[in-house]
């Protein structure tokens, strides 16, 4: 019903839908056939008034645009597999005004993300992405000079590298070498190990949280509720932030970037954090 | 930095009819009372309500800073001649090789 609809409101020739997340991080491009240039879609005039979540089968979440129900870029009806989530992404759609923002609906791009897997990754290939970025990891590469820096990471990153070495009893250290550290395969094999036991909701958004703190070790600390979005975001940026601090802030590229980060960061952890949690409440009686 | 719209995209009161205001006040009832001494739950919902406030909260910072400095996009020749404060050249004969 929704494709009816997009055909009837075919001014621009445009297709409707949401962008999804592909593994570089991307933004997932349609491009417009009537159009005089190709552009890419990002904005949409808003259709609907009212968004309401219903229960669908299987216990799965439906997302409902007036009378209309959600869709995924893919052409599959949208579905989350518990309420929370679907109340975030109904309230994304709630919050647009007149014109429909999709960059800026990070958890509907993650769902759909998971949902139609356009890449058609498996839980494999994602871990092994995932683990790449810890031979490179943020927390890992320290600089030589100039000290306060140096001081600043060793500081800031010191604490986190300590914990994660003890949580997960793994060796990975850091280097102020070009090639990064040396991480030895038993660390991996932890690791490896440790992401094969989440669900691939899960690995989705927090393969996604990796790719935007550039570090496998904050992604962990966050996702283990250790830091907080903030804090993580501000260790990510740490080097950013010094010079920030010695040569002045540039409110449209520094801020920009601050706040498109925290947002994109804190909704893929909370997406994991929905997505591998589960709940019961036991109600027990006072004895008297 | 950028001064931020109303922080209520819904006008006044009427943010307690949210979905997602009462779902979060029902999940903090719900592991309200526990017979346990140290509650996990608590501190999870305390933990992804305050993650959920950073994701609205920066959100909405974003845009803000988004809609004053992100480029509006390719215009077509005239107005980007206009910008600059030039004019196109007119032939009312037509330039030749039309037909």
């Amino acid at each position: 019903m929704l494709r009816n609809l997009v055909r009837f409101h075919n001014c621009l020739g445009h297709a409707f839908s949401p962008p999804t997340v592909c593994p570089r991080g991307q933004m997932f491009k349609l491009l417009s056939v009537n159009s005089k240039s190709y552009s890419i879609i990002t904005e949409r005039k808003k259709f609907y008034e009212d968004v309401s979540i219903s229960h669908g089968e299987g216990g799965m979440f439906e997302i409902n645009l007036d009378r209309r129900k959600l869709k995924t870029p893919g052409g599959k009806l949208f579905t989350a597999p518990n309420e929370a989530l679907a109340i975030a992404v109904a309230n994304e759609w709630d919050t647009q005004k007149d014109m429909l923002k999709f960059y800026s609906m990070h958890m509907t791009t993650l769902c759909n993300t998971a949902l139609d897997n356009p890449t058609f990754r498996s839980k494999d290939q994602m871990i092994t992405a995932a683990l790449k970025y810890l031979e490179t990891d943020t927390i890992c590469y320290r600089v030589e000079e100039p000290p306060s820096l140096v001081e600043l990471q060793n500081n800031e990153w010191d604490p986190v590298l300590n914990w994660i070495e003890d949580r997960y009893n793994v060796v990975i250290g850091s280097s102020t070498s070009i090639l990064g550290p040396e991480i030895p395969q038993a660390t991996m094999d932890t690791f490896r190990q440790h992401l094969g036991s989440y669900n691939f909701w899960s690995l989705t958004g927090l393969e996604y949280v990796i790719t935007q703190l550039k570090s496998v070790v904050l992604a962990f600390a966050l996702i283990d509720k250790h830091i907080t979005v903030e804090q993580a975001v501000l260790l990510s940026r740490l080097e950013e932030e010094f010079q920030i601090g010695h040569w002045g802030n540039v409110e449209w590229a520094h801020d920009v970037d601050l706040y498109e980060l925290r947002s994109r960061t804190a909704a893929g952890a909370l997406f994991v954090h929905f997505s591998s949690e589960s709940s019961t409440v036991k109600r027990k009686l006072m004895q008297d | 930095m950028a001064s931020l719209s109303s922080p209520l995209s819904i006008k006044g009161p009427e943010y307690k009819h949210s979905l997602a205001y009462n779902y979060v006040l029902d999940q903090f009832r719900k592991k309200q009372i526990t017979g346990e001494r140290c509650c996990l739950a608590q501190e999870e919902a305390l933990y992804a309500s305050h993650s959920y406030l950073c994701l609205l909260i920066s959100t909405r910072q974003h845009m803000a800073l988004y809609d004053i400095y992100h480029g509006k996009g390719q215009h077509d020749t005239e107005e980007m001649s206009g910008i600059v404060g030039l004019r196109l050249p007119t032939q009312p004969g037509g330039k030749g090789w039309e037909k």
